[in-house]
């Protein structure tokens, strides 16, 4: 046999050979192959994604969360302030009105002080007068308990008379 | 799937028969002559490379050890088959019928002038004929059976795995098969025909592919059932050319019949009055398959070949000396598994050659004259998209 020329046989053989071939393949292989890795990378694709949006989908939910976390936390910090100045407020109130009271309490008990004070005073004078009284009695009855010095006394007493 | 397994059962059931017909035993026959057989490395070789009627495996102690493959031939309207055993290795006639003598015709089967069956005088001159058609079974024709019935086992599993497990990744040879029918598509076939063309055509490139690269391997196994040389014989990629070449032709539609007769953005004088460049467009339709036929034929026998001279290095230089012989074996070896591994690649780049060479002469048949046209505008339009979507 030569080593360029094509020998009939075989030529027959491979027509057969490789027709058997392809029509096999072509009918029960290759569409089924073909189609399942297509479906199969389509189906990756999809699947690929449909990851992507979820992605996407938690990265927006991520940051409404995050927002709303925001929110709550100013809110708190709102409700925290409030509340902490409605208690100074209070507070602020009960003092006002505590010292009001203790103003007017304060008041009264001054009031008291000076009628007492008063009192003590009118009762002071009149002590102190009635003992002016005694000793001024003490000392005329000395002063007086000799003539002449009582009619010392009367003549001054007129001289103060005449000048008038 | 049923009709499957059904399939794969009668592709055994033939197989078997076809081996029933030709049972493999190994056939035992006494060498006749006494003096010692001197070793020729050419025809060593080109035994080795060519087609044979017989599949000798190995030769211990002169006795060969072959396997007989069937002959079968159309004479005169009439089948006649028998064994090639009968032919004891070219010493015997049968029936008339004996392997070719002469330098014309060895290697072949001839018709001598009388149908005579027994052994063959080593003087004598018979008249032949070869008035008959020879369709026997030979090795390459064997081998290719052979490889036929294994590619159709294989690719049947793998669809069949494709059924049974949708949407999952691949597995074992599978997987394996994935990656070359996905590289076939993806970078010969789509490239070269066009997303909207290439489901028609990829069924016979992956057909193709997988022949040639699968019959490649085969033939670097150097036992039974690999071996042969079958896509490293002419008549193979012969019909593999033609077969592109019928398909370009046939699929090739008016703007590449055009490009061929009438080539466009050529001189006028070119066309006419002499039509040179019709022409030499016209023996491009069929000098292309002839390459390729050339390219196979040529990279794989010429791989077969140099194999088998560093092989027969060894017996040359063991003819002259037996340690010398040995001596060589080491370095034989070595150039044998560097071929050998040469081959491997070879084995996948030629494959891959084919059949991407017939997916672009296929894709230039059945290109579209608009899409050039409509092509800058698309890419423009696509450039642009990308612009926005970067932008956002």
């Amino acid at each position: 046999m030569n080593l360029i020329t094509p020998d009939f046989g075989l030529i027959f053989w491979m027509l057969i050979g490789f027709g058997i071939l392809f029509f096999i393949l072509a009918k029960f292989a290759w569409p089924i192959i073909t189609k399942a890795i297509s479906q199969r990378e389509e189906y990756i694709q999809e699947q690929l994604d449909a990851a992507d949006t979820v992605k996407k989908e938690m990265k927006n939910l991520k940051a409404e969360h995050h927002q709303l976390l925001q929110e709550a936390k100013e809110e708190r910090d709102k409700i925290l302030a409030d509340a902490r100045k409605m208690v100074e407020k209070m507070n602020e109130e009960a003092r006002i009105l505590r010292d009001k009271e203790h103003d007017a309490r304060m008041a009264e008990t001054k009031i008291a002080i000076q009628n007492e004070k008063m009192k003590a005073l009118t009762d002071i004078k009149n002590e102190i007068a009635l003992l002016s009284i005694d000793v001024a009695e003490k000392i005329l009855s000395e002063e007086l308990s000799t003539q002449t010095k009582q009619e010392e006394m009367i003549s001054k007493w007129v001289n103060e008379l005449n000048l008038n | 799937m049923h009709y499957n397994k059904k399939l794969a059962r009668l592709a055994i059931i033939v197989f078997s028969i076809f081996f029933a017909l030709t049972p493999i035993e190994a056939k035992a026959t006494e060498e006749k002559s006494d003096q010692t057989e001197e070793f020729v490395p050419g025809e060593f070789i080109l035994e080795h490379v060519m087609d044979c009627y017989g599949w000798h495996i190995t030769t211990i102690n002169k006795k060969h050890i072959s396997i007989p493959l069937p002959i079968i031939l159309w004479d005169q309207g009439k089948l006649v088959c028998f064994s090639s055993a009968k032919f004891h290795h070219g010493h015997n006639a049968y029936k008339g019928y004996a392997l070719g003598f002469t330098k014309e015709t060895s290697g072949k089967i001839v018709k001598l002038s009388e149908p005579y069956t027994g052994p063959l005088e080593k003087d004598a001159v018979y008249q032949f004929s070869r008035d008959f058609t020879d369709i026997s079974i030979t090795k390459n024709v064997c081998a290719l059976l052979i490889s036929v019935v294994i590619l159709i086992a294989i690719f049947l599993s793998v669809a069949k795995s494709y059924k049974k497990r949708p949407l999952m990744p691949p597995k074992g040879l599978q997987s394996l098969m994935e990656v070359l029918i996905v590289f076939v598509r993806d970078n010969m076939v789509i490239p070269s025909i066009g997303e909207k063309h290439y489901k028609k055509y990829l069924p016979y490139i992956l057909t193709l592919f997988f022949f040639i690269l699968f019959n490649n391997l085969l033939g670097l196994i150097p036992i039974f059932p690999g071996g042969a040389n079958v896509t490293g014989n002419i008549a193979v990629t012969a019909i593999l050319a033609l077969l592109t070449l019928l398909i370009t032709s046939f699929s090739g539609n008016k703007n590449y019949w055009k490009h061929i007769f009438n080539t466009p953005g050529v001189p006028w004088w070119l066309k006419f009055p002499i039509p040179l460049m019709p022409i030499v467009e016209f023996m491009g339709v069929f000098t292309k398959p002839f390459v390729l036929m050339i390219r196979l034929f040529a990279n794989i026998t010429a791989g077969h070949i140099i194999i088998m001279g560093f092989l027969s290095l060894i017996f040359i230089f063991g003819a002259m000396n037996p340690v010398a012989g040995y001596g060589i074996s080491i370095l034989s070896m070595i150039f044998y598994l560097f071929m050998s591994m040469l081959e491997l690649i070879v084995a996948f780049v030629q494959a891959y050659i084919f059949a991407l060479l017939t997916s672009m002469y296929i894709g230039t048949a059945v290109e579209d004259h608009s899409e050039h046209e409509t092509e800058p505008v698309a890419i423009a339009e696509t450039a642009q998209n990308q612009i926005v979507e970067e932008n956002k």
